[in-house]
């Protein structure tokens, strides 16, 4: 009896504890999404409320549609566009070029592999952000300001994914090579015949967290693209906090739909995707 | 089909190590030879330039009439089968089992009919769609078997294919491996490190130790007549009593038991198999036995002779005790081996 | 590499080539480029350059700006380091335990994720805005007048809350990836040894917590360093003026805004060397890891 009753106690403890950390990370999106209800002028007054207003489709048509600045190139549906090169094309280039690269090291005799390991895994070390200002400059030099290779190849200067995909690589037993040789497969065709079908399910853990990381790219779109009709969501969404501060009526309603279309796509992909989200995090970070 | 030859064949791996000292010898055309020694011993390393997947330090290697030294793997019409298997997890029994065809540009009717082929004389017939994973580990021994197979090759070779299966499917798949390269009539080089696998498939046996080559011959040679200490007390379980003996006067001579006969007077280690010593009342050794292992068709009596461990096999019917008993060495049944160098003499 | 590998020519090298070209031009390039800036002073009107030394150095560290910055930076991250972690092994502890609905906690508490951080701060400008924010009305009822981008110390802890906040559900993830990998029967050991479930906690399950804790501190310090970049400028709304910053936003400020080339670079290297050496640090930890377990 008592023992159950205990029991019961702690696992009351467990849920309230839970919930609230449940609600915690909930309940500001709701928040933005009720302020996205409600027509700008009751929110200014109110601010957040309970209740729900009819104003989503008004906003959703603002938020997708209407621009700012001096070009209305910045329009939601052009920056929801540009997010998904950047998140695409910083995926697949990261993906495809660590792949290579991982390839060539773990899978040759070559003589300077080490040289090239050692070279390649020192990205690793430092940041974007300590090195944006010459980043920056070599672009502008490059002519690839408001470009998307201007935007998408220096984020791929790292090498998280060939470091991924050369552990895992390297635990592939090495009597696959061996048997796949025997069997007549040149480097090409094991390659696409055997390595990248055994690393499917690496390859969409790791395009899930590229995706995302892209994505959510911030400091380095807010250098390289002035050009409005280059805005990501993520970097055009301080354009439009900005311009709300110099008005009257600032524009809740769309920019928190605007933050709310920002996050979506990234946040489908983490729950509908989870196993491999979580898998490709918690094996690629270590 | 084709005969293997080795010319002072030799590997040192790029961080100076000598896995292979120069070793030379010919497999005959059709022979199943089974390279066997301790783990270490050089015997993967061995086949594995054989197979081409190891660069081959200096030395001759010819398969056929070819000399294979700087062919690829894929073109020395090889097909090997390894200790993991080497399945392509991701390919069905049929794939893994037609890549290699696959691979020469075979046609796909063609290929479909050799895979159907070979799965028909592994019994596999009923699991060409699943994937490896899907498979008991004698099923996934079959698959590599077929792999092997189904291309026709010229040269069988085989790294402990075995080694991952339990006992009674280790027999089993034993006898299918030797009867099927019996039918195919294949060359074929096996690696183990199993004296039972050894002595049971061979035509040949290749007693490796340290890189070396101790001893090529039939099973019964190297089993009657090893070629040093090592392989006598490598082959066989338990292992042939080595004894310290003395040759004087033409006699040999254990503490002051008289074995057999020799002209010079040394020193030299006198080596009987357990199962060439029998119990017997008239008999001229007396043995002290302090331990009896029972293994149900036979029995072991451990015990020593003036002071050296000696082990005696006999047939269950024997009415054993501890204690001293006698016994006879069988006529012929002695081997002796120098001192220092452990070689037979 | 494997031991049977391919012996190609030039194909290893067209494979590993994007990447080798990729990494000169846009890291070994500017990072190089950065550290030689830190010795120079540039014309501010694009007339050259002097060499000055370590004089970009000094004038930083005599900078009442820049100390103040390194003093917030440290502060900010030891404080979200150490809530971020506390809170997701919290959760992550009690997530692993309960049985009901464990699965819908977790995705509630691992989607933000994917929030990216301008937005976190976003919502953190809702949060504590001056005329009806929640969490700014909240503290009202004890008194604190709360004000945001007006009060120094306001203004850090609205920084730090969103930091923390959007940090838990990394941390949660990896809390709860390493709980998983706690063996069934280490757990079911401590069960029959140990009565109290603070007791099998403290004793069992945070010790074989640790490795995953030690990697998630120096996550977490990176994150605080770096990745708090978009909170901080969408909190401060780009206009920084008297407000908290850390030190990788003094480097945006001063150099693309301030055109302080010199005396950013100099802030750069700084930054890398700090990199480094918990590189290093981590490095060492993973190898105690590694002969850890
Ligand atoms: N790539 C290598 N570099 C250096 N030494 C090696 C390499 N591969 C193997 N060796 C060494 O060469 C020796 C022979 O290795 P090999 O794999 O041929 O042994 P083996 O007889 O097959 O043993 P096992 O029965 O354990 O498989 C061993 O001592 C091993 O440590
Ligand atoms: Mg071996």
């Amino acid at each position: 009896m008592t023992v159950s009753k205990r029991f019961r106690w702690s696992a009351v403890l467990d849920h309230s504890i839970l919930i609230m950390g449940a609600l915690l990370m909930i309940l500001p999106v709701v928040m933005l999404l009720q302020m996205a209800s409600t027509t700008d002028v009751h929110t200014m007054k109110n601010g957040p409320g309970l209740v729900f207003g009819d104003q989503l489709p008004l906003n959703f048509q603002k938020a997708m549609f209407k621009a700012d600045g001096f070009t209305g190139a910045n329009t939601g549906v052009r920056m929801l566009y540009n997010s998904m090169i950047l998140g695409f094309g910083f995926a697949i280039g990261k993906i495809v070029v660590g792949m290579m690269a991982a390839y060539a090291i773990v899978y040759f005799r070559l003589r300077f592999a080490t040289l090239a390991f050692w070279v390649i895994f020192t990205t690793l070390l430092l940041p974007l952000e300590v090195r944006i200002l010459p980043s920056y400059e070599i672009v502008q030099k490059l002519g690839m300001l408001n470009t998307y290779q201007g935007l998408i190849i220096p984020l791929i200067a790292s090498a998280t994914a060939t470091f991924f995909f050369r552990q895992f690589f390297r635990a592939i037993p090495e009597e696959l090579v061996e048997a796949a040789r025997i069997d007549g497969a040149g480097p090409i065709k094991f390659f696409v015949d055997i390595l990248v079908p055994l690393s499917r399910t690496m390859i969409a853990a790791m395009f899930i967290i590229m995706f995302i990381y892209g994505w959510n790219q911030y400091l380095w779109p807010t250098m390289i693209t002035t050009d409005e009709g280059m805005y990501t969501l993520v970097r055009g969404i301080k354009q439009i906090t900005q311009v709300n501060e110099g008005t009257n009526l600032p524009e809740y309603g769309r920019s928190n739909l605007l933050s709310i279309i920002a996050i979506l796509p990234p946040v489908l992909i983490v729950i509908f995707f989870q196993r491999w989200f979580v898998k490709g995090l918690t094996e690629s970070d270590k | 089909m084709a005969q293997v030859t080795l010319n002072n064949v030799r590997k040192v791996y790029p961080n100076g190590f000598e896995a292979v000292k120069p070793a030379s010898f010919a497999i005959n055309d059709g022979e199943f030879v089974v390279l066997v020694g301790p783990s270490g011993c050089g015997k993967s390393t061995m086949l594995r330039m054989i197979a081409g997947l190891e660069d081959i330090s200096s030395g001759e290697l010819n398969i056929g009439d070819r000399v294979v030294n700087d062919v690829d793997p894929a073109d020395r019409d090889i097909a090997m089968v390894f200790q993991n298997y080497a399945l392509y997890p991701h390919m069905t029994v049929a794939k893994n089992i037609g890549y290699g065809l696959k691979n020469r540009k075979i046609p796909a009717d063609q290929i479909a009919a050799k895979v159907q082929e070979a799965a028909t004389m592994l019994n596999l017939t009923e699991y060409l769609d699943r994937k490896p994973s899907q498979l008991s580990g004698g099923q996934r021994q079959r698959v590599a078997m077929g792999r092997a197979i189904v291309r026709d090759p010229s040269l069988f070779l085989f790294d402990e294919p075995l080694s991952n299966l339990d006992a009674k499917l280790r027999n089993q798949m034993r006898i299918e491996i030797k009867a099927l390269q019996r039918r195919l009539g294949v060359t074929s080089v096996y690696v183990t490190h199993d004296q039972v696998e050894a002595m049971t498939m061979a035509d040949r046996i290749i007693v490796m130790n340290g890189g070396v080559i101790e001893q090529i011959g039939t099973p019964s040679e190297v089993y009657h007549s090893p070629a040093s200490t090592f392989v006598a007390s490598f082959m066989g379980a338990p292992p042939m009593n080595l004894l310290n003996g003395h040759a004087a006067g033409g006699r040999v001579r254990v503490g002051d038991h008289d074995l057999h006969h020799h002209d010079q007077d040394r020193p030299l280690t006198v080596g009987i198999r357990p199962e060439d010593i029998v119990p017997d009342t008239t008999g001229p050794l007396q043995i002290n036995v302090s331990l009896i292992e029972e293994l149900g068709a036979h029995r072991l009596l451990h015990g020593t002779l003036q002071d050296q461990a000696i082990t005696i096999h006999v047939g269950k019917d024997h009415p054993v005790t501890t204690g001293p008993i006698y016994a006879a060495v069988k006529p012929n049944a002695v081997s002796l081996f120098d001192v220092e160098s452990g070689m037979r003499l | 590499m494997k031991r049977a590998g391919f012996s190609h020519r030039w194909l290893p090298i067209l494979f590993l080539v994007p990447q080798l070209a990729i990494i000169f031009v846009f890291f070994y390039w500017p990072a190089l480029h950065a550290i030689r800036s830190s010795f120079f002073l540039q014309d501010p009107f694009g007339f050259g350059e002097n060499f000055v030394g370590l004089k970009n150095y000094t004038a930083m560290f005599k900078s009442a700006a820049y100390m103040r910055s390194a003093w917030f930076t440290v502060i900010f991250t030891v404080l979200v380091t150490v809530l971020s972690l506390s809170i997701a092994l919290l959760l992550a502890v009690k997530a692993d335990k309960v049985i009901r609905g464990a699965k819908t906690y977790r995705t509630l508490l691992m989607w933000a994720y994917a929030v990216a951080p301008p937005v976190a701060g976003v919502i953190g400008l809702v949060l504590f805005d001056q005329s009806w924010g929640p969490i700014k009305d909240f503290v009202a009822l004890f008194g604190w007048d709360f004000r945001l981008g007006v009060n120094y110390f306001d203004t850090a802890f609205a920084m730090i809350f969103v930091s923390v906040w959007k940090q838990l559900p990394v941390n949660f993830i990896f809390f709860m990836s390493g709980l998983q990998s706690i063996p069934k029967s280490v757990r079911e050991a401590a069960l029959i040894d140990n009565r109290s479930a603070s007791g099998r906690f403290w004793d069992v399950t945070f010790p074989l917590l640790a490795p995953t804790g030690f990697f998630l501190l120096i996550t977490n310090i990176t994150y605080a360093l770096f990745d708090t970049f978009g909170i901080i400028d969408t909190i401060v709304k780009g206009k920084p003026g008297n407000n908290p910053m850390t030190l990788v936003y003094k480097v945006y400020v001063d150099g693309f805004r301030g055109n302080d080339l010199g005396g950013s670079s100099a802030q750069s290297v700084v930054l890398m060397i700090l990199v480094l050496a918990l590189t290093v640090f981590q490095f060492r930890l993973v190898e105690r890891r590694i002969h850890y377990t």
